[in-house]
């Protein structure tokens, strides 16, 4: 550990990497908590299953790009199976448990969890995948700093998506009528938004979203059936530290996430990468309560 | 008592009793069944009479494991060298040092669960409701990586337990008899508990928290309270399991968040939460469906698992017991 810390500090440089590559990665969470935060301001479902859908979105990446079609190009195919895969799990499942208590919802969304994973690990096995992009390397720095030209285009196509749905939410009729109800869901039934179908469209379009985030996560980095977790994990750090609705906090604590992560895999060795996540986690969580009992004091 | 509850209590007292001497074979199994029945009771003191729902119990069960294999280590051999051996270094137990260590280890890990519920307790009982169930959840997915990635004891390729000194086939009957009197004791303690001032204080904390609090109730005490009771229980069970199986290692044997994690959830809502007896019919057909097509099912049993969960969530949610309440309301006058 001491080593590490001590050739951060011998060449500087280095830093410029993790930086990159954190960030590169940090884009693609911000895009998966931006869904969850979605499903969860929208339905109040807190979806643990949201993880499992990137793997899913990775797989079906993975799937096409066995046929012969580049990942780049499977992205819409990938987000359309995805959106019309959250539907169908809207209708069987999340329908069903939206007015229930939380933990149902909870509960119901960790089995939908473990039976994505464990189908995909029937079907594609438990070795860890990667799609092929066929594009090179990008060096910088007389070679002290490389990174994958997929990265770049990877962490664009991110903000491109983003901008996208941002402007979907905020200009588009059921964009209103999504932030209508997550709004205030009796009103906007009362004044003829099809609250129902909205929390139909608000799932989908976040399998569409966690599709498209794991073809990504396929191309830059490895897909595994049981890594789906993580990014569950890593979606709630980042909702519960920026907190619902708050667009540009999810961005920065995503990014910054993503940065942690490379700092910790770096300084502390591969093996504490789950750790440190859940650890951030549970910090978060404790940093919450410590802040919610300021507001009690307060109160008193 | 009533003659009908007794007559029943001593049935399955001398059913227990009897189960392993009539199928020696399946001892093993029995005795792994006494621990789900721990397990969903356990689960159901904090899930079901209190309302909040852990995900993250077993790292209790984890942590009682973990403490009991290294205390019965440490008292005869250096830890750090029999960890490092993978296993090569077999220590001879004389019975007296099996036992002693044993019987120490079962009580430090009870304890040593029950301090650490204390301790998490102070953390984790400002979440409520979901937040909650993912900080837990969180909590049991730290401890097994930290354990994973820890090389003093044995990291991921675990630690090979002492070996037991008895005569074959004694093994197996004296795991059971402990498995037995843990899940006895934990139902009994129950019981009574729930009977007590203490089961109305975490019923109303289920039904209002803040009602409860604003009545003058020390909310804070009586959830951590609960919660080390649960975890008490759950480091006998991960203590005597530890042995029961002979080796160790954190992610599958002492931390399994997606088996006996989920297995404890699943339990307490099949059965029906909030009763008593709810979580031990749950445990019972759980298991018995388990072992029964566990092994027929070739690698779909955890996606059998995950319907199993979704299902009994979205269309069956008051549990075998909520259900019989509905249809038979006699029988429970």
């Amino acid at each position: 550990m001491w080593d590490s810390l001590a050739l951060l500090g011998a060449a500087p440089i280095l830093n410029v990497q993790l930086w990159l590559n954190g960030l590169s990665v940090g884009a693609i969470f911000a895009l998966v908590a931006y869904g969850l935060a979605l499903v969860w301001g929208v339905t109040s479902v807190k979806n643990l299953a949201q993880g499992d859908l990137v793997m899913m979105g990775g797989y079906l990446g993975y799937l096409l790009a066995e046929h012969g079609i580049h990942p780049l190009a499977a992205l819409v195919p990938v987000a359309a199976l995805m959106f019309a895969f959250g539907w169908v799990l809207y209708r069987l499942v999340i329908r069903r448990v939206i007015q229930l208590d939380l933990f149902t919802s909870l509960l119901a969304t960790f089995g939908l969890a473990i039976t994505i994973q464990q189908s995909l690990n029937l079907v594609f096995g438990p070795e860890v995948r990667t799609v092929q992009s066929g594009f090179g390397r990008l060096e910088m720095f007389g070679g002290m700093v490389d990174i994958t030209e997929i990265r770049l285009i990877a962490f664009g196509l991110c903000i491109v998506l983003a901008a996208a749905l941002v402007l979907f939410m905020k200009r588009s009729r059921i964009g209103q009528a999504i932030r209508a109800t997550a709004q205030d869901a009796r009103a906007a039934r009362v004044l003829g938004v099809d609250t129902d179908r909205v929390y139909a469209l608000a799932f989908s379009i976040n399998a569409a979203i966690c599709g498209a985030a794991g073809v990504l996560i396929a191309t830059v980095w490895v897909i595994q059936p049981f890594y789906g977790i993580a990014y569950s994990v890593r979606a709630f750090v980042i909702v519960t530290a920026a907190g619902l609705g708050n667009l540009p906090g999810v961005i920065l604590a995503a990014l910054g996430l993503g940065v942690a992560e490379q700092y910790s895999g770096f300084v502390l060795g591969a093996q504490f990468q789950q750790a440190t996540v859940v650890g951030l986690l549970l910090a978060i969580l404790i940093w919450r309560q410590l802040a919610l009992m300021r507001d009690r004091r307060v109160l008193q | 008592m009533t003659r009908r509850s007794a007559v029943l209590h001593l049935a399955l007292l001398a059913g227990g009793i009897a189960a392993p001497f009539v199928f020696p074979a399946h001892a093993v199994q029995f005795a792994v069944f006494w621990i789900m029945v721990l397990f969903a009771l356990t689960w159901d003191t904090m899930g079901g009479q209190m309302g909040y729902n852990s995900l993250g119990n077993i790292l209790f069960f984890g942590l009682g494991m973990y403490i009991c294999a290294l205390t019965q280590i440490g008292m005869v051999y250096d830890i750090a060298q029999y960890t490092a051996a993978n296993g090569a270094i077999r220590v001879d137990f004389t019975d007296r040092q099996y036992f002693v260590g044993l019987a120490l280890g079962v009580v430090l890990a009870a304890l040593g669960a029950l301090i650490a519920a204390a301790l998490l307790s102070w953390v984790l009982f400002g979440l409520r409701g979901p937040y909650f169930a993912i900080g837990t959840l969180g909590a049991a997915i730290a401890a097994a990586e930290l354990t994973n990635a820890w090389e003093y004891v044995g990291g991921g390729s675990g630690i090979a337990m002492p070996v037991f000194p008895g005569a074959p086939g004694m093994r197996e009957r004296f795991f059971y008899a402990a498995c037995m009197a843990g899940a006895a004791a934990c139902y009994l303690f129950l019981r009574w508990l729930y009977g007590t001032r203490f089961g109305l204080a975490i019923n109303a904390i289920r039904d209002d928290e803040d009602k409860a609090e604003a009545l003058g109730l020390r909310t804070g005490r009586y959830k951590t309270v609960a919660w080390s009771i649960s975890a008490f229980f759950l480091g006998i069970a991960g203590a005597l399991f530890g042995n029961m199986t002979g080796f160790i290692e954190p992610l599958e044997t002492a931390y399994p968040t997606l088996t006996f994690g989920i297995f404890m959830v699943a339990m307490a809502l099949i059965g029906g939460k909030g009763t008593l007896w709810g979580p031990i019919i749950g445990a019972t057909l759980f298991y018995t469906l388990r072992e029964v097509t566990w092994t027929y099912l070739l690698g779909w049993q955890y996606i059998a698992l995950g319907v199993l969960i979704i299902v009994n969530v979205v269309y069956f949610r008051q549990g075998v017991l909520g259900w019989l309440r509905e249809r038979r309301p006699a029988w429970f006058a």
